[in-house]
């Protein structure tokens, strides 16, 4: 008997640790590539980890999460109800878990659409002011955040209970993976939500082509494509010639183009490849705020003043028309 | 019977988008002195997107109230509002003092029970702090359902459709009034204000009120450090061929 109490002493010591909820996206049983760049900010906030996913392939997902060596617990909330991610529903559920585990000190999550939906719902919920969009932990409470369409970097400190972070993919590596570990699993009931608003139907795009958001290679075309027809005749070979994804900037979607999800920018998706390839793109502040940060920036354009140009590595002025279809050719021959 | 739409915008002033910001002295912010400010681009077509709604359902819409929370100098942008189609606004003046989403929306929650709303159509985001917060904060406090980043908006009656923006595509969700709506910018396209539209917003109704008589106290909870400039990207190089081009890339172990 003593050795039982003295065990329990022990857990009840344990809990009084800080920890850091996670919560984990996925696309079916599949984990986003920005979840596991989450876990990374987790590792570096340092507190022991707790992930929670959701969704009827819940367990699934939380299976491939046991490959995380750093996580110390996984909640699996797996409802159907919670397929479509919705935020009155995913607030509820986090505050309920917030509220129940006094440990708690943060609770983080990608900087996605889903992410961004629910997480200040939990902020206004609990009274607490989310950070958006982190792409630098400094310390426990301290965090670098862009401001200004990237034009500025932010240090905010957050003097919260619970700290709210969501996080940028591109600035975080993915966590590492390695064989299974042990996990304490734990099957989580969610809260009825109220009111909120119900899922009628989804359009997504589906492409052979690597994610936008986790690609190491980017093409991307703008508004000096002129047409969807020639968009597609020109930036698609380059993009499979380099096993890239595809982007564009709000002039080449604004004039159909291509599909809403492929804009880079302050508005659209924020991407750091290893390679960025600009075509036909001016380099407006709101797009350059959704690719500065790529390791290589190639630029073509006929404008030899074009902003873009300030912030390529290398440049060609040049007729795109021509331009794309040689260096497509010339990738392919070079392989 | 589908009961009356009375429609709240919230507006913010920001720095014009097309300017690049400078970064102050002091490293604490950024350089508002001599800058031209605007109405933030989303509150802009979440303007226009209540106008739409009232003109197409005109027995149904009641009214639009307009409500910044900002400096006595947000009063350009509400009237910028009311020439666009708002009917009444309201300046909660909260002087030079930047306010936090979290405070925004408790002032906003004041404002939805003062005006008796029950749609609220906010921009997703404001172009200087990049939050994208407010709105799912309002939803939050209100404890209504939300619909964020919305591309499309159908009222039917007590029924709101609103087609959103997401990760790899497009979602199409449904909800009862009340419900608060964020716009993404395809939502539509906001018109410009005509001289004689301008003129007429001068009689519109303008009220200002402190943000105490709302019984909001405002309180940071987060305390900014410092505010620096993003590092700067070496000089590039320019090259006037394609084959230049690929073998600056190989050098570059890029290709």
């Amino acid at each position: 008997m003593l050795g039982i109490n003295g065990k329990r002493l022990a857990v009840v010591a344990l809990r009084r640790l800080n920890s850091t909820l996670a919560f984990i996206e996925t696309s079916g049983s599949t984990i986003t590539p920005a979840s596991f760049a989450t876990l990374t900010a987790a590792k570096q906030i340092g507190n022991p980890i707790t992930a929670l996913v959701v969704g009827s392939k819940a367990a699934e997902a939380a299976t491939s999460l046991k490959q995380v060596s750093a996580l110390s617990k996984i909640l699996v909330t797996a409802d159907g109800r919670f397929d479509h991610l919705l935020p009155e529903d995913l607030s509820a559920l986090v505050v309920d878990i917030v509220q129940k585990d006094s440990d708690i000190t943060h609770v983080l999550t990608p900087a996605s659409a889903v992410g961004k939906n629910f997480l200040p719902r939990v902020g206004a919920l609990l009274d607490l002011q989310p950070i958006s969009d982190i792409t630098k932990v400094e310390s426990k409470d301290t965090f670098v955040r862009p401001i200004y369409a990237g034009n500025a970097l932010a240090t905010v400190k957050s003097k919260d209970k619970v700290i709210l972070v969501s996080i940028r993919g591109s600035s975080f590596a993915p966590v590492e993976l390695s064989d299974a570990q042990e996990v304490e699993v734990v099957s989580v009931k969610a809260p009825e939500a109220g009111n909120k608003a119900e899922f009628v139907s989804e359009e997504l795009i589906t492409s052979e082509r690597p994610d936008l958001g986790s690609a190491a290679r980017v093409v991307s075309g703008g508004r000096g494509l002129k047409s969807k027809e020639q968009f597609a005749e020109l930036i698609e070979p380059l993009a499979s010639s380099l096993n890239a994804a595809i982007g564009a900037s709000r002039a080449a979607v604004d004039s159909g183009f291509c599909d809403n999800s492929l804009q880079v920018g302050q508005t659209g998706k924020v991407v750091a490849p290893e390679l960025y390839v600009a075509v036909g793109i001016s380099g407006a502040i709101q797009h350059l705020a959704g690719m500065k940060d790529s390791k290589t920036i190639v630029a073509i354009n006929k404008d030899e003043e074009a902003p873009i140009f300030s912030v390529a590595d290398v440049g060609l002025v040049g007729d795109l028309f021509e331009v794309v279809p040689e260096l497509t050719k010339k990738i392919e021959d070079s392989k | 019977m589908s009961s009356k739409i009375r429609i709240l915008v919230p507006v913010k002033r920001v720095i014009d988008a097309a300017l690049k910001p400078r970064i102050n002295k002091t490293n604490t912010g950024v350089e508002s002195k001599g800058v031209k400010f605007s109405m933030n681009p989303f509150c802009d077509i979440a303007v226009e997107e209540a106008v739409k709604i009232k003109e197409a359902h005109k027995e149904a819409v009641e009214s639009i109230h307009a409500v910044s929370i900002g400096p006595s100098k947000a009063q350009d942008i509400l009237r910028t509002a009311l020439a666009k189609g708002v009917d009444t606004s309201t300046l909660v003046d909260v002087g030079e003092q930047e306010i936090e989403p979290l405070q925004v929306s408790k002032l906003l929650k004041k404002v939805v029970e003062q005006k008796d709303s029950n749609l609220v159509i906010l921009g997703k985001q404001a172009i200087d702090d990049d939050s994208n917060q407010t709105g799912q904060m309002l939803a939050g406090l209100l404890g209504w359902p939300q619909a964020t980043n919305a591309s499309k908006v159908v009222v039917e009656g007590d029924f709101v459709t609103v087609t959103r923006e997401v990760d790899g595509g497009a979602e199409t969700i449904r909800a009862k009034l009340p419900l608060i709506i964020t716009t993404d910018l395809r939502l539509n396209e906001p018109k410009f204000v005509t001289l004689p539209k301008m003129m007429k917003a001068k009689k519109k109704p303008l009220e200002i009120v402190k943000p105490d008589a709302y019984g909001v106290t405002i309180e940071e909870r987060l305390e900014i450090l410092k505010v620096e400039e993003p590092p700067a990207r070496s000089a590039g190089v320019k090259v006037s061929s394609v084959d230049e081009l690929v073998s600056k890339l190989q050098e570059l172990k890029a290709l």
